[in-house]
């Protein structure tokens, strides 16, 4: 049973997080292993393992990333351990641009402003590169999703990066 | 994790951080990133008419170990034709870097940094 079965949910990148949320309740109180306290250990242990992979299955699914990269691994795509570099001279410039930028954001005197508008500018970013990995995705388009999810690795470690510099700043 | 100290001596004292300017004839340009952590580098190379490395020079966002791994090839590559630059492998700078297995992915980006620049060196001699 995939993660997506096991929430009864088709396997597709939409996902309403929100009931998504309430099928982990549901299930988590059903396998809860104090339920199965009593309970033999053969069943106990099934119960057990089935919590942490109802556990997993959340974590994966409720995550935009996540999803799209289990999405691919179901189509055969794995791309968690992949070691391949990305040769896209026009993003990683971009990239690289917006590196400098958080830099100099460090050492700007109205930082909270620039830290807003910067914030902004990733935002639209990967907006739009989740929008047209949803589209690639649901035309089972899945080199290309999986050429956006690699891009959309860098936008998350950006945003990563912003909120590490905007936690230094208030300490 | 325990940073070798290679790592540790690149990543504190950097070799050929910087830039060239990018429309310079001579100088080419290698782009390269990492998905698995979002690293990016940047490695140039500055060329001679009978095709030998004279310069390098990088910029590196990322881990120690990917600052180290770029650090290290601009040292390598200087005085190289580009036939023997295009000959670094990933696994002569982890072996040099004693990388762990999983910053292995540090090299590789290192090493195909010198194939993405000079690409861009035949690329613009087309």
């Amino acid at each position: 049973m995939n993660y997506f079965e096991l929430f009864g949910l088709a396997p597709d990148y939409t996902v309403d997080t929100q009931s998504l949320a309430v099928t982990y309740r549901e299930l988590q109180k059903q396998f809860h292993p104090d339920r199965f306290a009593t309970a033999g250990e053969g069943e106990r242990l099934v119960a057990l393992q089935k919590a942490s992979e109802i556990n997993d299955a959340f974590q994966t699914l409720k995550s935009p990333l996540r999803r799209a990269e289990y999405l691919l691994s179901l189509a055969g795509i794995e791309l968690k351990a992949e070691q391949q570099t990305l040769r896209d001279p026009s993003f990683l410039m971009q990239q690289m641009e917006w590196r400098e930028q958080l830099e100099d954001i460090a050492q700007s005197n109205q930082v909270e402003a620039d830290i807003a508008e910067f914030e902004q500018t990733l935002k639209q970013s990967q907006q739009q590169l989740q929008t047209e990995l949803e589209a690639q995705l649901s035309q089972q388009a899945y080199e290309s999703a999986a050429v956006s999810v690699r891009k959309l690795k860098f936008m998350f470690k950006l945003q990563d990066e912003l909120e590490r510099l905007e936690e230094s700043l208030l300490e | 994790m325990a940073y070798s100290d290679k790592v540790i001596d690149h990543y504190e004292n950097p070799r050929n951080v910087g830039s060239f300017a990018k429309d310079d004839p001579t100088v080419a340009t290698g782009l390269v990133g990492a998905p698995a952590c979002g690293d990016v580098m940047k490695l140039q190379l500055k060329i001679s008419d009978t095709g030998i490395i004279e310069d390098a020079k990088f910029k590196t966002y990322g881990c120690g170990s990917a600052i180290a791994s770029s650090s290290l090839i601009t040292e390598w590559v200087k005085g190289k034709s580009l036939e023997e630059a295009a000959a670094i492998k990933n696994t002569d700078i982890s072996a040099e870097l004693a990388l762990p297995p999983v910053k292995i992915h540090c090299s590789i980006l290192a090493e195909d940094a010198i194939k993405a620049a000079i690409d861009d060196y035949k690329s613009k001699k087309a």
